[in-house]
């Protein structure tokens, strides 16, 4: 068993223990799970992962929110205002992930994120075709788009 | 009192977005800017919405369910915008005509609907552990 298995283990019988069936009950129980397994089991390589990618985790969350909002209001202005000055167009950016997972969830997130939109991954898998709304330095948009992608990955490896 | 506000807030803002939204639709100039708009804006606005109303009942099962239709709505509409920009290319839809560079045009086979990698990517060794399938059931 995984730490994450063992976590919510932790939680159900916190929540048991206390009669306290709810969201909120769980969420304590999952959190004081997560504590326990941090501070006695931080050195059993097992568990050090886990450990460790809890934080990343919701670090990464709330930087997904931010840009979700921030994508939002660039598409309100862009709306509301003129279009003459966009700049489109599609680029093709070089994949590290392989699994359909790591393909799919990396390419849902780059579709809510700011100005860019995926289109397709390539049939060989190599390349994910991404379509920007300011394309001004396609190299720059590529490194943008791969340094994105090995924060996704960083989480699910 | 509070949660009236909060939740009318919420729902205001959601709505707003929606409203974004559809105009987005209706003013942006090609397919894939289109897409642009309603992918964005619809997530976050019914998102927004979701939460307000979990805001408003203060449920654990509606809220269950409302985080679960917000998660469901953010893991789909981005693969509708893919689903239509595909079949845009193969149909033949016209880009706007200010569009910077498109390194997907030709790319794609009319007939077995496949997808070419770029000539400059093709003939990359498989990257890290070398188990990228090559007979990808997609």
């Amino acid at each position: 068993m995984n730490g994450l298995t063992w976590n919510i283990m932790l939680a159900l019988i916190w929540v048991a223990m206390t009669g306290n069936f709810t969201g909120s009950g769980l969420a304590i129980g999952f959190l004081l799970g997560y504590l326990l397994l941090g501070v006695t089991l931080r050195d059993v390589p097992r568990f050090s992962g886990y450990i460790r990618k809890v934080p990343r985790v919701i670090r990464f969350l709330f930087f997904f929110i931010k840009e979700l909002v921030r994508s939002n209001f660039r598409v309100a202005y862009d709306v509301l205002t003129p279009t003459d000055y966009m700049r489109p167009g599609v680029i093709a950016v070089p994949l590290e992930a392989h699994t359909d997972g790591e393909i799919t969830l990396l390419a849902n997130l780059i579709s809510l994120t700011p100005g860019t939109l995926s289109l397709d991954v390539s049939t060989d898998r190599r390349v994910l075709y991404v379509h920007m709304m300011y394309l001004d330095d396609p190299e720059a948009a590529r490194e943008e788009i791969k340094y994105f992608e090995k924060r996704v990955l960083e989480l699910l490896r | 009192m509070m949660t009236e506000w909060i939740a009318a807030g919420l729902l205001l803002t959601g709505a707003l977005f929606m409203l974004l939204a559809g105009l987005g639709a209706l003013r942006m100039p090609d397919l894939l800017m289109r897409m642009h708009a309603t992918t964005k804006a619809g997530a976050l606005g019914s998102g927004l919405i979701m939460i307000a109303v979990a805001v408003h009942f203060g449920e654990t099962g509606v809220t269950a369910r409302a985080l679960a239709a917000t998660l469901f709505i953010m893991l789909t509409s981005p693969v509708a915008a893919h689903v239509l920009a595909r079949a845009g290319y193969f149909t033949g839809v016209p880009m706007w005509s200010k569009i910077v560079r498109d390194e997907l045009k030709g790319k794609y086979d009319e007939d077995t609907h496949t997808l070419a990698a770029p000539q400059r990517y093709r003939n990359k060794p498989p990257a890290d552990d070398g188990k990228a399938p090559d007979d990808g059931a997609g």
